[in-house]
Formats: C-alpha cells, sequence, structure tokens
C-alpha cells in the first residue's frame, strides 16, 4: 500500500505549480501573512493531528538514541548514562542472536514462497468462474478470516493442533504419525503452523487486489488471442499472467523490503518453551528484552539494527526490480 | 462473448468448482466447529476428541451462562465497547481534519505537513521509543493508552484524502466565496460527499480497536479490570487460566469444563464482527480498491 503515498505526493506537485504564477510576484513576508490569514483556522484544526505524529511518530524516532544509552525511566532520556555501542555489543554477542535472525528468514521467506502466490493462484480460479453467485459466495466466505482477531486465530490454531485436536489427528491419519502431544511442542512443525493459519486467514483478502487488476485486463486482448488460436493455458501465459505482472511486483518488493520485519504479536501468541528453537524472532526478541525484560537500550539497539537492515533491503529490493523490470515503487 | 467448451475446459472448470468449494469448506469449517463445540456439553466434547464435529453434542447453554456471568469477561466487553466507540469517534475526527488538511489547495505548509506525515509510513523509531513516549504521559494504566496513541492509522488518512479530493474544486471554492471558513467546508461540504469512504475508514478503525490485544498487554499489565476483551480472551484461551470461572470445580473437571468455555468466549468476541460483515462486505473491499487504485 505504500507506493500510494509516492504517487500522491507526485499529485500535490501537480496542484501546487498551479496555482504558483498568481503568488510569485509577493514577497515571501506578505505571502505567509496572506495565507496564515486564510488559512488560520485550517492550521488550528490540524494541530492536534501534528501534535499526535510529533509525539507519537517522531518523538521514538528521535527515542531510538537510547540505543547507545544504559536507559532507565527514573533518570529518563536526559539523565541516563551514554554507554557507546555497548547495546550493540551485547546484542551481536548474544548466544541466540544468529538462531533469531535465522527464524526471522526462515519465517518470512516461508511465507513468502507459500504465502505470497496463494493469493493471486485463488484470484485467477475464481476469476475463471462462470457462475456470478457462485464467485460472490466464495468472494464472500474466504474474506471473511482476515477479521477474526489474532488472539481468536492463535486459540482456534491452538485447541485444533493440541494432542486431540482435529488437526492433529488429521495429520496422524495422513502421515500414519503418532503425534501424542500439541504439535506447538514441537520445533520443526511451528512454521508451517505459522504459515498455515497465516494463509488460511489472509488469501481470499490477498486476493481482492488482483481480482481487481484481473476485472481491469481489456477483453480486446483475450479475443485477439482467440484469433491467433491460443488455448487457455496460452492466454494465461501470454495475456493474463503479464497484466498482473505489475502488481504482482510492487507487491513482491513490499514483501520482500519487510522480509526482516515478521510482526511479534502472533509468536507471542503461539510460543511456548518447547517451540522457541523456531519461534524466537528478532520482533520477538526486542519485545522480551524490553518489555519483559526492562533492558529498554539493549532493545532499541536490537530494533534499531532491524529498521536498518529492512531499510536496506526495501531499496535492494527496488533496485533489483528496476534494473530487471520496468517496475519500482519509486 | 460465448466460450466454445472443449472437453479439457470442462474438466477444468469442474475441478476448479470442487477446488473452490473445498476452499470454502476449509475456511468455514473451524469456524462451525467452534459454534458448534461451544453449544456441546463439555464432558461429551472431551470423549469426543479429535473426531469431526457436525453438530452439537448434547446440545446445551452451559458454556454461555458460564461465560456471560463471568466478571472479567463482561468487564472485558464494556471496557472493549468503550475504546472502540470512543476511538472511532477520536480517530474519525483526527483523519478527517487531517484528511481535509492534506486536500486544502492553496496552502503554503502543505508540502512540508505532508511529507512529515507519509515520512512514517517508512520509518519509526519502534517498539521501545513508542513505549517510553507513551509512559512519559503517564497515559498506561488507563484506557487513552489504547485510543490516543493510535488514533490515526496514515494508510487510512490517505485513503479519506483521496476522498475528498475528488470533491469538485468548484464546490469549496464557491462555498468559500459565501464565507464558509474551513470547518463548515469540512462539515458540511466534505463530509457528506464521502459519506461511503467515511463508512469504510470507520469500519476499519473499529474493526482493528475491537481487535487490538498488544497495546493493552503492554499498556495496562497490572490494571485487569480495565482490560479489553481481546485480552481477556487471551488470558483464558491462550494462557490456558479459565480458573476464575471454574472456580470451586474440582480439578479434573475444571479441564473439562474450560474446554467448551474456550469455545463460546471464542463465539462471543467473534460473533459481532462476523455478523456486521456480510453487510458491509462491499464497503471493505471498496476500501482495498481506493487503496489500490493509488498504487
Amino acid at each position: 500500500m505504500l507506493p500510494a503515498g509516492s504517487h500522491s505526493a507526485a499529485q500535490n506537485g501537480g496542484i501546487e505549480m498551479k496555482s504558483k504564477p498568481i503568488q510569485e510576484t509577493k514577497t515571501l513576508d506578505a505571502r505567509l501573512r496572506r495565507d496564515f490569514r486564510k488559512n488560520k483556522s485550517l492550521y488550528l484544526m490540524v494541530l492536534p493531528v501534528l501534535a499526535f505524529y510529533i509525539y507519537f511518530c517522531y518523538k521514538p524516532m528521535y527515542g531510538v538514541l537510547i540505543a547507545f544509552q544504559d536507559f532507565n525511566f527514573r533518570a529518563g532520556m536526559t539523565g541516563s548514562p551514554w554507554v557507546g555501542l555497548e547495546n550493540f555489543r551485547r546484542f551481536f554477542a548474544d548466544p541466540y542472536f544468529f538462531r533469531n535472525i535465522k527464524n526471522t528468514l526462515v519465517i518470512s521467506l516461508a511465507s513468502i514462497v507459500f504465502g505470497f502466490p496463494a493469493p493471486i493462484l485463488l484470484a485467477l480460479l475464481i476469476n475463471e468462474v462462470g457462475n456470478r453467485y457462485f464467485k460472490k459466495t466464495v468472494q464472500t466466505i474466504t474474506y471473511m478470516p482476515y477479521f477474526i482477531s489474532l488472539v481468536v486465530l492463535c486459540s482456534m490454531v491452538k485447541s485444533f493442533v493440541a494432542s486431540d485436536g482435529i488437526i492433529t489427528r488429521l495429520v496422524n491419519i495422513l502421515t500414519g504419525g503418532t503425534i501424542e502431544e500439541s504439535m506447538l511442542n514441537y520445533a520443526g512443525l511451528f512454521v508451517p503452523i505459522y504459515v498455515i493459519s497465516d494463509i488460511w486467514q489472509q488469501v481470499g483478502w490477498g486476493s481482492i487486489i488482483y481480482l481487481a487488476a484481473l476485472s481491469g485486463i481489456d477483453q480486446e486482448l483475450y479475443d485477439a488471442a482467440d484469433v491467433d488460436g491460443a488455448g487457455h493455458i496460452k492466454k494465461l501465459i501470454h495475456v493474463t499472467l503479464p497484466c498482473l505482472s505489475q502488481t504482482i511486483i510492487v507487491l513482491l518488493i513490499l514483501r520482500l523490503g519487510g522480509i526482516l520485519s515478521v510482526g511479534y504479536e502472533k509468536i507471542i501468541l503461539l510460543t511456548n518453551a518447547y517451540n522457541a528453537e523456531s519461534s524466537e524472532i528478532l520482533s520477538y526478541y526486542i519485545y522480551k528484552k524490553g518489555i519483559a525484560g526492562g533492558e529498554y537500550g539493549l532493545a532499541t539497539a536490537a530494533g534499531l539494527f532491524n529498521s536498518v537492515i529492512n531499510c536496506i533491503f526495501v531499496v535492494g529490493a527496488n533496485y533489483i526490480s528496476r534494473k530487471f523490470s520496468d517496475t519500482s515503487l519509486w | 462473448m460465448k466460450i466454445k467448451k472443449t472437453k479439457s475446459r470442462l474438466v477444468f472448470e469442474v475441478c476448479n468448482t470442487i477446488f473452490l468449494c473445498l476452499m470454502v469448506f476449509i475456511t468455514l469449517y473451524p469456524l462451525w466447529y467452534v459454534v458448534v463445540a461451544s453449544f456441546s456439553e463439555s464432558n461429551a466434547l472431551m470423549r469426543h476428541g479429535g473426531n469431526l464435529l457436525y453438530w452439537p453434542l448434547d446440545f446445551t447453554f452451559d458454556a454461555y451462562l458460564k461465560a456471560f456471568t463471568n466478571q472479567s469477561i463482561l468487564s472485558g466487553y464494556r471496557n472493549t465497547l468503550f475504546i472502540v466507540v470512543v476511538g472511532v469517534i477520536i480517530s474519525m475526527i483526527l483523519s478527517s481534519v487531517g484528511a481535509y488538511f492534506l486536500s486544502c489547495r492553496d496552502v503554503m505548509f502543505k508540502k512540508p505537513v505532508t511529507i512529515l506525515i507519509l515520512f512514517t509510513m517508512w520509518f519509526s523509531g519502534g517498539l521501545i521509543p513508542f513505549y517510553i513516549a507513551v509512559r512519559d504521559i503517564k497515559l498506561n494504566g488507563s484506557l487513552w493508552s489504547l485510543i490516543i496513541p493510535t488514533a490515526i492509522s496514515t494508510y487510512n488518512m490517505i485513503i479519506l484524502r483521496t476522498a475528498f479530493d475528488s470533491v469538485p474544486d468548484s464546490l469549496e471554492e464557491s462555498a468559500y466565496l459565501d464565507g464558509a471558513g474551513h470547518w463548515l467546508i469540512l462539515f458540511r461540504i466534505m463530509l457528506p460527499l464521502s459519506k461511503a469512504t467515511i463508512a469504510v475508514i470507520a469500519l476499519y478503525y473499529g474493526v482493528g480497536y475491537w481487535n487490538a490485544w498488544f497495546n493493552a498487554s503492554i499498556f495496562l499489565q497490572g490494571n485487569t479490570d480495565k482490560w479489553p476483551l481481546q485480552l481477556v480472551l487471551r488470558q483464558i484461551l491462550i494462557a490456558n487460566d479459565t480458573s476464575s470461572m471454574t472456580q470451586g470445580v474440582s480439578v479434573g473437571d475444571q479441564e473439562k469444563i474450560g474446554e467448551s468455555i474456550k469455545y463460546a468466549v471464542i463465539v462471543i468476541a467473534t460473533l459481532p464482527i462476523l455478523c456486521v460483515y456480510p453487510f458491509v462486505q462491499k464497503y471493505f473491499v471498496k476500501g482495498v480498491m481506493i487503496g489500490a487504485v493509488k498504487g
């Protein structure tokens, strides 16, 4: 959704340019005065919004400096001692550092490999349905899980994969396995559980954007392909997919950019002592150290490291995409 | 255009229909299971184990009676209702005002403010500095900590801005010439003309507030009486603590009773959203479209 921003910024530029010639003749001072006279109430009403952004978005950005402090609440940011790179040293020296990075990457990559194509496939299949009512029903129902809260989703997962849950039962029948406790207690099963429940919740909602792109494809392209004698598969490869490619690439860039930013909420809800081996990820580490452990400096340092890597990934993914195709976010 | 159906096409269509029906089943069955289990008698449910369930076993309202007489669930409901109602109002006011500012023409400081706001979609200070900022103004421990720090979603505000942008400039201009101020233009022209988008955004905020639990878990750590429903749920469902509801029952029975209470609690917490869902679905989808068209 982020490209929305850059696009509209360009729009602004356009609008502003239009109104410029009238103002250019006046001095800056006169323009300021005129602007304030006309828009005084506007600035007044936007003040709370600005205050929100400055306090809850920009103050925390400045607050990142506590990554270089031994922060405690009593002394505050001004009184806490500066410790240089000590927090970073401790973060990198943590015995679980590589495990956390590895787990983050594994969960992220598995989500992308399986979770990214799923909505595209679903959209393609829904698009092939002829009956309007059936199509509508499938859409309505598959969008639904998106609105279920994470707490409810995770508790459903928990009881379905419990020792006597129906999924455990099903898996035992299908694989002939003998899983006798909760599947969440097996570190090796954590990633599949995480990814599959994610897909279950989001595949329908994710398909909306592709369905929109599909309905925007010019019917003439298909007619032309028909004239050329293309079958359904050929039409899929030569018409449908190329038309979707722009949407796919933009969304893929966003996903790749966020490769190290797996959220902690679902992890907090699903993790336990047995699966920590594969469930503890970077953002969970930040939560655990910072909120639960009170090591604010260390957790902020880890967060800063995470943001910097994310930034590099977004820029990198965008660069690669621009190089190999014409699509990019900026 | 009529497509001439070849044999392979027919096979594909049949497979496709079967697959999509399967998708519908996979989506619905877990929800159905939860509903059915919540109406089942706990012992029967335990004996039933992991077998497929199509209909309630020994139909009973026991679990619901227990859940609805539970103090923490009731107070959770109250708190969540407060958060959703007050939160949506505050969010909508701030977002419309912000969106109106961003859509205004002929304002000198529009560009820097736009950049200031959009920048936050890409960068944030992260969890800990945010937590410290909220604690610094003593919001923690109060229900306001679940509303104010997350009052504006930049994404929603941008969607609103798009709606305001599409209102013809001539309307604003003539209102301005008639002596209308910015407040009047916003409330008498902009908002009434973008009702559909307003509805979408209010719904987005509403669902967001209804489902939120994490901020409550860090800002309201000790104040269990202020917990929203989702956090109460987490305590009951994830941390597996049904003890408050099964007091005076022997330990063995506790687990059994807990089982169907859990499902009842899930239904209680999800039903409001799923009930509204079919009616508002098209608006939600519209919201995605507005976002996507801009992308």
